[in-house]
């Protein structure tokens, strides 16, 4: 038994280890998974001082309720959320982007988001986990990757090892930007959809559903129609693409997405488009924006420079 | 062979081997799929080989479209590739509480119930893929009067073990899954093991595959 780990007190809605996720396994139905919001990943990981693939623990809405036991470590914590410290009888108000050091019986009370769906948080030490097909990441619906597989749970524990005794205060401006538009590249069938189909893909608002996950965002809005058919022979599928099953509402694959699909793909998410695609929350209305690939390409060095640079601040 | 090779988003490559779907194409797809994999392109970091087509992903950080597309026109296909075929029997259980949708099939396919069991129980499938979620094995191919489409909106949450038809496939739910084939029956076999690394699935590509129908009691009783 280490003798530095967190107890959870309360474990939030869904909490898991995530990293860069996992590669070269689709063609046994087996996804990337890794965080949802890569660059606030690698910023929660930069401002604790250790590597930038380490694995670190992901929250959705509420967040996990932890004590900490052990020699003292940093934590960190990205994305739009709000958090507290209790040391002793003291509350300290928690600043994302910012560390902060935790010492023995403190405890960290991740409360919840705020108008975002993902935060992450990342300690100068390593959390004590088994991988599988060398990442943490877990997929609890294929219960694939450390602890089981499973989402964190009340009253369990943590353990901690490799603290880095080395400790930098680090702390960084940044605000999350939303998007109103999520910009596609026109998918393989999309000419299966009829013209008032199209026209209703990129100029009507679509509402992003409760039925949202780490699997998949489901949009609702207008029913964009087929007029070729509502089924194609089934193929792979990537992050980001958006499938039209037959009732005519968006479903749009995230991290977690199923390797192989059989709707019709009206459009792929650009790749800077989907830090910020995993943040919106349901509700939230957005209109798709048509984009061509040299743009796309474009956009995603700006997004990867802008991230880069956002590391090189801390 | 590749009919036509387009982008899919900005970071995979769509590589297209023609409509129809049968033993000889995907075939093709299968080789062409371990001759990539073979070759270890920096960059791409995954292969979804399917009936028809493949998809090839990448690292938009390392390589792009016009690049990566450069290199697979250029690649040519190692013929010899072979693997060992297995036969697997798989339990199924069709009780009311398992086929969820073997009504909704009576209507669609105007056959009676023991008429569509009887139908998918005599047959021998082949894996054509596996996907979709981990393990599941794409098999074919059904009799034509047991194809249909599938539910227009897919279940949030199909049962693990589900055994679902579509077009001229069946396949097994190797674990609960959102999901929208017609469900008729549920396995207690486990076709997915995660802490296998190696070979994970029971079933793979070019494996045989027959179904045979057991009691509510055996399910129950079952011991792997």
């Amino acid at each position: 038994m280490s003798k530095n780990y967190f107890e959870i007190l309360r474990a939030g809605i869904n909490s898991t280890f995530q990293d860069l996720g996992r590669s070269n396994l689709y063609h046994i139905g087996i996804p990337f998974s890794g965080a949802m919001d890569n660059r606030n990943y690698l910023l929660a990981n930069k401002l604790t001082g250790i590597h930038y693939d380490n694995p670190v623990i992901e929250f959705a809405y509420q967040g996990p309720h932890l004590k900490y036991h052990g020699d003292k470590i940093n934590i960190a914590i990205t994305g739009d959320v709000s958090f507290k410290i209790k040391k002793g009888d003291n509350f300290i108000d928690g600043e994302c982007y910012q560390s902060f050091i935790l010492e023995n019986n403190d405890e960290l009370d991740i409360i919840s988001t705020n108008k975002s769906v993902y935060g992450y948080l990342a300690i100068s030490g390593k959390f004590d986990l088994k991988f599988q097909w060398s990442s943490c990441s877990t997929n609890i619906k294929a219960k694939i990757g450390s602890n089981n597989g499973e989402k964190l749970s009340d009253n369990q524990k943590i353990n901690v090892k490799e603290i880095n005794q080395n400790f930098i205060s680090s702390k960084l401006n940044y605000v999350n930007k939303k998007i109103e538009n999520i910009r596609v590249i026109k998918g393989t069938n999309f000419n299966y959809f009829s013209e008032e189909g199209k026209k209703i893909f990129f100029e009507n608002e679509f509402k992003v559903s409760k039925l949202s996950d780490r699997m998949g965002m489901r949009l609702d809005g207008k029913k964009i129609e087929n007029n070729v058919d509502s089924n194609i022979r089934s193929e792979g599928l990537i992050k980001g693409v958006v499938q039209v099953p037959p009732d005519g509402n968006p479903i749009i694959m995230l991290s977690d997405h199923g390797t192989i699909g059989g709707y019709p793909k009206i459009g792929v998410v650009i790749s800077a488009d989907y830090d910020k695609l995993v943040q919106l929350t349901p509700g939230t209305n957005v209109k798709f924006q048509e984009v061509d690939l040299n743009s796309a390409e474009a956009l995603f060095k700006l997004y990867d420079l802008e991230t880069q640079n956002l590391i090189s601040q801390i | 062979m590749i009919k036509n090779i387009s982008n899919l988003g900005d970071a995979a490559l769509y590589c297209d081997f023609g409509k129809e779907v049968n033993k000889e194409i995907n075939t093709h797809v299968i080789k062409f799929f371990k001759t990539i994999q073979k070759k270890k392109i920096v960059g791409v970091n995954n292969l979804t080989p399917s009936y028809n087509k493949l998809i090839i992903s990448f690292d938009l950080k390392k390589i792009n479209f016009g690049k990566l597309k450069k290199i697979i026109d250029n690649i040519e296909i190692i013929e010899n590739e072979s693997y060992q075929k297995k036969k697997f029997e798989i339990p199924v259980c069709c009780e009311k509480d398992f086929s969820l949708d073997i009504k909704r099939l009576e209507k669609k396919l105007k056959m009676g119930e023991e008429k569509i069991y009887e139908s998918f129980f005599e047959k021998e499938f082949f894996c054509y893929m596996t996907g979709f979620i981990a393990g599941m094995p794409f098999l074919g191919d059904l009799d034509n009067n047991l194809r249909t489409k599938r539910l227009d909106t897919p279940r949030v949450k199909v049962p693990k073990g589900s055994i679902g038809l579509t077009e001229q496939f069946a396949n097994i739910y190797t674990f609960e899954s959102p999901g929208g084939w017609n469900i008729i029956g549920n396995t207690p076999l486990n076709i997915f093991d995660s802490s296998k690394e190696d070979e994970p699935n029971l079933i793979n590509p070019g494996d045989l595959v027959k179904f045979k129908r057991i009691t509510k009691e055996k399910y129950q009783n079952y011991n792997e």
